[in-house]
């Protein structure tokens, strides 16, 4: 059976399978005041003992995970004397002669419904939670009794169509080893808590408890995404042998995160990581990042029909820049326009967005947006190491411009009397052709390169990224792509400039290992992609890596590249 | 019965942990509290009716108390706006 990998890792246990048992409802109506008394106080009961189940939950959940996770059933305690689903209960009992398990069970799915249909991710979870309460609420009422992961005494991985937040908080995490659901996607509540919890998980595997039973064997292969239901000895063989591996694999990384970024004849990289709001860098250090190459903006701008302000603006680049302690912070200026948009500008309707008014170009249009933000980012920088760089850039006139606007910012800050960092480091992003083609001129009159390999193969392959009918033509290993990288790279280090990439190629191995041997400096992915990307480099030899990419750089197709560097990366983890 | 007009000024408006943190406050006093926006009414004491009415920034609601505390409890919630953590 075969799943979307939600947590990876692989687990060989016995089966411990929930299935939903159907509570039997009594459709009935009651006949007179009498029995609605009655029914009004079984639904008063059950509230009473559904509050009790919660509070140790709660309990529960801050001794096995923590109070923030708790924070869910507290959530929970709400909804359940929350007037709007009393009332409908209520109105149902007294009002439609119903008994109480009807009357709980038609007032939750009105209120989830109404919450689902919602347009708004946060009330469609409220959803969620009402069902989860107003199911505790049915189960008392009826009294079925749950079945309970609290009291396991073997190894175990649970088999469900889906899982609560109720479910896992019960959980005996000493037992539990791995978790499969039928429903579910990469971001479904089961698939966070392994995550947090270590363990693997397979998610949407469709229809598996009508295959698995309560004590079967079961190999949970979150590596491959396999799940095998009675192994045979054979197979058991092979997953006990993919474990060993798995654990030797993570204890590796683990070894090696925190270790320099140094190949094994002594070349030193950087490697640093994307992130989208300050909050990011704490992921970022703990997987080993050295500083962060590329802090997104747009989130400030995304979620107000205003402009942010330049302080909303200079709290969040300082809180990231002490968050580092002194660690590079490397910050690029809005850029959005292209497929980003947002509320508080207003975009016009373009033949080629991505080719339009976007990053830069809208900057000295729009002078209210780029000087509240460089003031912002110079003053941040009095408090750290922060590096700026500009999205979109064809031109030397471009940063030209754009110095001009900085000493305009900062003699204004100057005459307020106000804090900032005269010298703070200025780049650019190399995303278009023209800038790879100018790279040597641009090299003059900045201070770094970063290259954004998303945009830029899109632009040197004239392919748009987004178009699935020609996905298979974007290939950011293309001949192309790689020559332009390199005319940047040896550009910036004639220059005595350093370049590094913050697109998707950096946190790839293929990609990881053809930057390397392209001569890049500073390597900067998602945190999750750090460790991996870490311990590729210390194994790896920078004068093999370099031989074998100078030769894919005579190639003819993505596909000799591909299948070169395929059998170098294996040589590396030889 | 007393009532105020209010304009929402918090970056999430009346959602998420604000929301909850006004509910239950309204659910301190006697009164009957209601918020009206764009012609809907909701229930202040419900986070789930609250939640619904889906008050952002920028949003002008209606705030009317009605009962021994509405005073008391108007003046409350208007500080409490005007104050929201996020």
């Amino acid at each position: 059976m075969k799943g979307i990998i939600a947590s990876p890792g692989v687990a060989i246990a016995s089966a411990f399978v929930m299935k939903q048992t159907v509570v039997e409802i009594d459709m009935t109506p009651t006949a007179n005041e009498t029995e609605r008394a009655e029914q009004e106080q079984l639904f008063r009961d059950a509230i009473a003992a559904t509050e009790q189940q919660l509070n140790e939950v709660i309990e529960i959940t801050e001794q096995r995970l923590s109070a923030k996770e708790a924070d869910v059933f507290r959530a929970h305690l709400m909804m359940l004397f929350d007037p709007t689903f009393e009332d409908a209960v209520m109105e149902k009992i007294n009002g439609s002669a119903m008994k109480a398990a009807r009357a709980v069970k038609e007032a939750t799915v009105e209120v989830a419904d109404m919450l689902a249909s919602l347009d708004d991710e946060y009330l469609r979870e409220r959803a969620a939670d009402i069902r989860d309460v107003g199911g505790r609420v049915l189960d008392n009422v009826t009294g079925n009794v749950r079945v309970s992961l609290n009291d396991l005494r073997d190894e175990v991985v649970v088999f469900a169509n889906d899982l609560t937040p109720s479910d896992t908080a019960m959980m005996d995490m000493n037992y539990v080893k791995g978790f499969v659901t039928e429903v579910g996607g990469r971001t479904s509540h089961t698939s966070i808590i392994a995550r947090i919890m270590g363990l693997p998980a397979i998610v949407g595997t469709g229809d598996i408890l009508s295959h698995v039973k309560h004590g079967d064997t079961v190999v949970l292969d979150a590596v491959d995404g396999d799940i095998v239901i009675n192994p045979t000895a054979e197979e058991l063989a092979a997953a006990e042998a993919k474990l060993e591996k798995y654990l030797e694999h993570v204890r590796e990384l683990d070894a090696v995160k925190m270790l320099p970024a140094e190949t094994k004849d002594g070349h030193h990289v950087e490697v640093v990581g994307n992130i989208a709001s300050p909050a990011d860098c704490k992921g970022v250090l703990e997987n080993g990042g050295e500083g962060v190459g590329l802090f997104r903006t747009e989130f400030l701008y995304m979620k107000s029909p205003e402009l942010p302000s330049e302080e909303v603006q200079f709290e969040a680049y300082k809180t990231a820049a002490e968050a580092l302690e002194g660690r590079p912070l490397v910050i690029r200026t809005l850029d959005i326009g292209g497929d980003k948009a947002a509320d508080c500008i207003s975009f016009p309707a373009e033949m080629n967005p991505f080719l339009g008014w976007r990053a830069v170009r809208m900057y000295f249009d729009r002078l209210d947006i780029i000087k509240p933000q460089m003031r912002a980012l110079l003053r941040a920088a009095a408090y750290g190491n922060i590096l700026v760089m500009f999205p979109m850039i064809i031109s030397a006139e471009e940063i030209f411009k754009m110095k001009e606007i900085i000493e305009e910012c900062k003699a204004e800050l100057r005459a307020e009397g106000k804090e900032f960092n005269e010298n703070m480091p200025i780049g650019t992003m190399v995303e278009t052709p023209a800038a790879c083609i100018n790279a040597d001129k641009l090299a003059q009159i900045v201070d770094f390169f970063s290259i954004g390999t998303n945009d830029l193969t899109q632009y040197v392959l004239a392919v748009d990224r987004g178009n699935e009918a020609i996905a298979a033509m974007y290939q950011p290993l293309h001949p192309a792509v790689l020559r332009a990288m390199k005319m940047v790279i040896d550009a910036s280090h004639k220059e005595g400039k350093w370049t590094g990439v913050c697109g998707e190629l950096a946190g790839d191995e293929r990609g990881a290992v053809i930057l390397l041997g392209l001569g890049l400096d500073e390597f900067s992915m998602s945190a999750g992609s750090i460790p991996t990307i870490k311990n590729l480099i210390r194994r790896a030899n920078v004068a093999r890596v370099r031989e074998v990419v100078e030769e894919c750089l005579t190639y003819f197709t993505t596909e000799e590249v591909t299948a070169r560097i395929d059998k170098l990366i294996e040589e590396i983890y030889a | 019965m007393v009532e105020s007009n209010f304009v929402i000024k918090n970056e999430t408006g009346l959602h998420a942990r604000p929301a909850s943190v006004f509910v239950q406050k309204c659910a301190k006093f006697k009164s009957v509290i209601k918020l009206k926006k764009d012609g809907k009414e909701a229930n202040a004491k419900s986070i789930i009716s609250v939640l619904s009415l889906g008050a952002s920034k920028g949003s002008e609601i209606t705030i009317s108390c009605t009962g021994d505390d509405e005073q008391e409890a108007l003046a409350a919630l208007i500080e409490l706006l005007d104050n929201l953590e996020e």
